[in-house]
């Protein structure tokens, strides 16, 4: 992480472009994940030293927030909305069936490194609850056969939808 | 810019309008993108064409008209038809038949009527309506006409006895008098004062002010600018979650129209009146949405509440005065300033006026996003509205005000909604969820799963909260596995009393309310799972089941 490649460059223009104010930390490390996907260590530490504030406070604040990643996540992700609206409709069950089926467990990835199965507090679609997103489609109305289904023909097709 | 080119706009746009004999709204919000939105709006575009009637049919994309549940939603003007679950492949169909030969394909309109009989939209005014990337279609709904009257005719304080007089009161949960936040606000002396627009909806299940900045984004920011006028500030954020993508992009988009026009800026409809606006992004954490949390938040710290006072009125974003308004608070605004705090008034109850905006879910048939007039109840809500129970299951509860809201049960249906009935009953107005429970839920499972999210979103400052809840948690743990005893009862209900009194912040002070509320209305579960150790639902001692079935 942190090579001398583009996403460096263009970190670097959004740290540039908050002034390296300390306030827009922030919007930084949104920005950051968005490019590398997650947030590590050394990632942490650069944009720290950029804007001139102890490692900790930026490991402090990035493991805050759930909406920040600090491993990497597996090549296809499986992520459960837990809301209220999805619990309500027992998305539960459909969780279960998928550590179960594929050997993994919330906030965990396969040991192959192939699938993540990640939670998340309502992505806003409750009126179709129960909620699974599969990589970046999202499957309203889940149930447990359509999911393990769409999992399957995704780790078999190999690739990112998009 | 000038008020007079914004009314030339107006008409302008108005005349464009007119000159389409029908209008295709197709709700493009993220309840109906992730179902096929866009393709069945590519393809109203196409049928158009084909059939050679793309002069007198404008194809838009909208927000959320409300019927999320059998999206995607297509709406057809003149007459208001409301199309659902419209595929790409139907659409062919529905401009010849509806378009062309003038028949509206009638099975494939929507038929819960009912769903939006009982509802006022104020607030949702232009939702499904407009096309929430042009600001042209927002100034021919009247749009920023109401900021045109207050910087051409009305004083600050002008502005503020209007709110005031209106009833109003804060949408994201705790119901404080606006008028009243506001003149706390315009009366400090501090320079410069900033506003901050609360669009975190941290609850779990709730999509209403996400749903609203999709459909109509130039309302909050119209809120915003009058806001900003009464109280003296220049500067205002939204801050939004980063899991909201489409409503980001959408006010970004808005914002940077209203910059376009002048509407934001340095020199606001040449009134020399000064407002500039910025997004903040959240990252996911409940207890950023607390006034004092928030503040910590768009000044790139840990979300964290703090002790109050000072309150952000007088001490907010680094250290000036502060106004912080939920989102629907600042839509109604514009209705207000247009109709006047009398009008406002009049709408809802005496003590709480004006509408709210529920996101309806759980085990009805008509789920979706509601507008509803203060004092509706509860039956109104979940038979009328919702249309009864999915499947004619029995109901069991409906849960009001999210996570740390309350679990009502069937006796208290006719409760009117608004803060002071809902509190006196162990609930909360919260930022507005609703969720229908049947008998396949279990109200101990219900009130452990909130309990552990009030775990998990806890930020850990004060004791009561952090230590209390995670008291509160192994006792659900024990009872749920078999292990529990009937001391834990009234354990819970005293640890329950505790935290509500002790915590520094509303998020322990709210946290126990589903404990709370289930032991008082749904106690003999407890005791089932105790004495018995049996769950109705089914739901409970799973870990149990599956050591016998291992043992044998
Ligand atoms: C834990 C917690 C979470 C909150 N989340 C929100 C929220 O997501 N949106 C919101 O507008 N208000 C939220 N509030 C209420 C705010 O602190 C504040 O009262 C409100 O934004 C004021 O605006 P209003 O007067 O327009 O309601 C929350 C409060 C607490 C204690
Ligand atoms: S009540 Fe809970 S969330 Fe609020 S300050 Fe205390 S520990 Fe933090
Ligand atoms: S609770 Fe799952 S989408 Fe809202
Ligand atoms: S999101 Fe399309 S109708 Fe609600």
């Amino acid at each position: 992480m942190l090579k001398d490649d583009n996403r460096k460059m263009m970190l670097d223009k959004v740290i540039k472009k908050f002034d390296y104010e300390a306030s827009s930390l922030l919007e930084i490390l949104h920005k950051a994940q968005e490019f590398y996907g997650y947030l590590d260590k050394n990632l942490m530490t650069y944009i720290a030293n950029a804007l001139r504030l102890p490692p900790s406070h930026v490991v402090g604040v990035a493991t805050f927030y759930s909406f920040f990643k600090l491993k990497a996540p597996g090549e296809h992700v499986v992520t459960g909305c837990l809301g209220t609206a999805c619990y309500v409709k027992a998305v539960d069950e459909i969780m279960t069936a998928i550590e179960q089926e594929f050997h993994l467990k919330r906030g965990g990835s396969t040991s192959d490194g192939k699938l993540s199965l990640f939670t998340t507090r309502c992505i806003g679609a409750c009126a179709m609850a129960p909620n699974i997103i599969v990589d970046d489609e999202v499957i309203g109305k889940a149930t447990k056969e359509v999911v393990l289904e769409r999992v399957r023909l995704t780790l078999a097709g190999g690739g990112r939808r998009s | 810019m000038k008020l007079d080119d914004l009314q030339k706009i107006a008409e302008h746009e108005v005349d464009f309008q007119r000159a389409y004999k029908h209008r295709i709204n197709v709700c493009c919000s993220s309840g109906c993108v992730p179902f096929g939105a866009l393709k069945v709006l590519k393809a109203f575009q196409e049928a158009v064409r084909e059939f050679g009637v793309e002069k007198e049919c404008k194809v838009a994309r909208t927000g959320c008209v409300g019927t999320c549940s059998v999206g995607p939603a297509v709406i057809i003007d003149p007459g208001d038809y409301l199309y659902q679950s419209v595929t790409p492949e139907k659409v062919r169909e529905i401009v010849r038949d509806h378009i062309v030969l003038g028949l509206p394909v009638k099975d494939m309109l929507y038929h819960g009527e009912a769903f939006f009989k009982k509802q006022r939209r104020l607030v949702l005014r232009n939702a499904g309506k407009i096309d929430p990337s042009r600001i042209e279609d927002y100034i021919a709904m009247g749009g920023y006409s109401a900021i045109g009257k207050c910087l051409a005719t009305m004083t600050p304080q002008g502005v503020i006895y209007e709110v005031s007089r209106s009833g109003l009161r804060g949408r994201g949960g705790a119901g404080f008098p606006t008028g009243q936040k506001w003149s706390l606000v315009a009366r400090t002396h501090t320079t410069p004062k900033y506003i901050v627009a609360n669009l975190d909806e941290g609850d779990p299940g709730v999509f209403a002010n996400r749903t609203l900045a999709e459909a109509d984004p130039h309302a909050i920011i119209e809120g915003m600018l009058i806001a900003a006028y009464a109280v003296g500030a220049e500067k205002g954020y939204i801050y939004i979650r980063a899991e909201y993508p489409l409503a980001i992009q959408t006010l970004q988009k808005a914002i940077a129209q209203a910059k376009g026009m002048s509407l934001l800026g340095d020199n606001v409809l040449e009134t020399g009146f000064k407002f500039d606006l910025e997004l903040r992004f959240g990252a996911g954490a409940f207890v950023a949405g607390e006034e004092t949390a928030i503040l910590a938040s768009v000044e790139g710290r840990r979300a964290m509440p703090r002790p109050r006072p000072p309150y952000p009125a007088n001490s907010g974003l680094w250290g000036k005065p502060t106004l912080i308004q939920n989102v629907e608070t600042l839509a109604n605004i514009p209705v207000i300033i247009q109709n006047g705090g009398e009008w406002f008034s009049k709408v809802g109850t005496a003590k709480c006026s004006g509408t709210k905006c529920f996101s309806l879910t759980g085990q009805i048939n008509n789920p979706g996003l509601i507008e509803v007039p203060m004092g509706i109840t509860l039956r109104e809500v979940v038979y009328d509205i919702g249309g009864g129970m999915q499947d004619n299951r029995p109901f069991k509860a409906v849960l009001v005000g999210g996570p740390s809201g309350g679990c009502l049960p069937e006796a208290l249906l006719d409760l009117p909604i608004d803060y002071d009935s809902l509190t006196k009953v162990g609930a909360i107005m919260g930022s507005g969820g609703i969720v229908v429970i049947d008998d396949q839920s279990c109200m101990v499972d219900t009130a452990k799963f909130f309990t552990d999210f009030c775990v998990e979103e806890s930020c850990g400052k004060c004791v009561p909260c952090r230590a209390g809840l995670v008291k509160i948690k192994e006792t659900f743990e024990n009872i749920t596995q078999g292990t529990g005893k009937l001391d834990d009862i009234a354990a819970l209900d005293k640890a329950g009393q505790y935290i509500k009194e002790a915590s520094l912040c509303g998020l322990g002070q709210t946290a126990p309310n589903p404990v709370l509320t289930t032991l008082r209305y749904f106690r003999d579960e407890y005791v089932e799972h105790i004495v018995e150790k049996k769950c109705r639902a089914g739901k409970c001692f799973r870990n149990l089941k599956k050591e016998e079935d291992d043992a044998q």
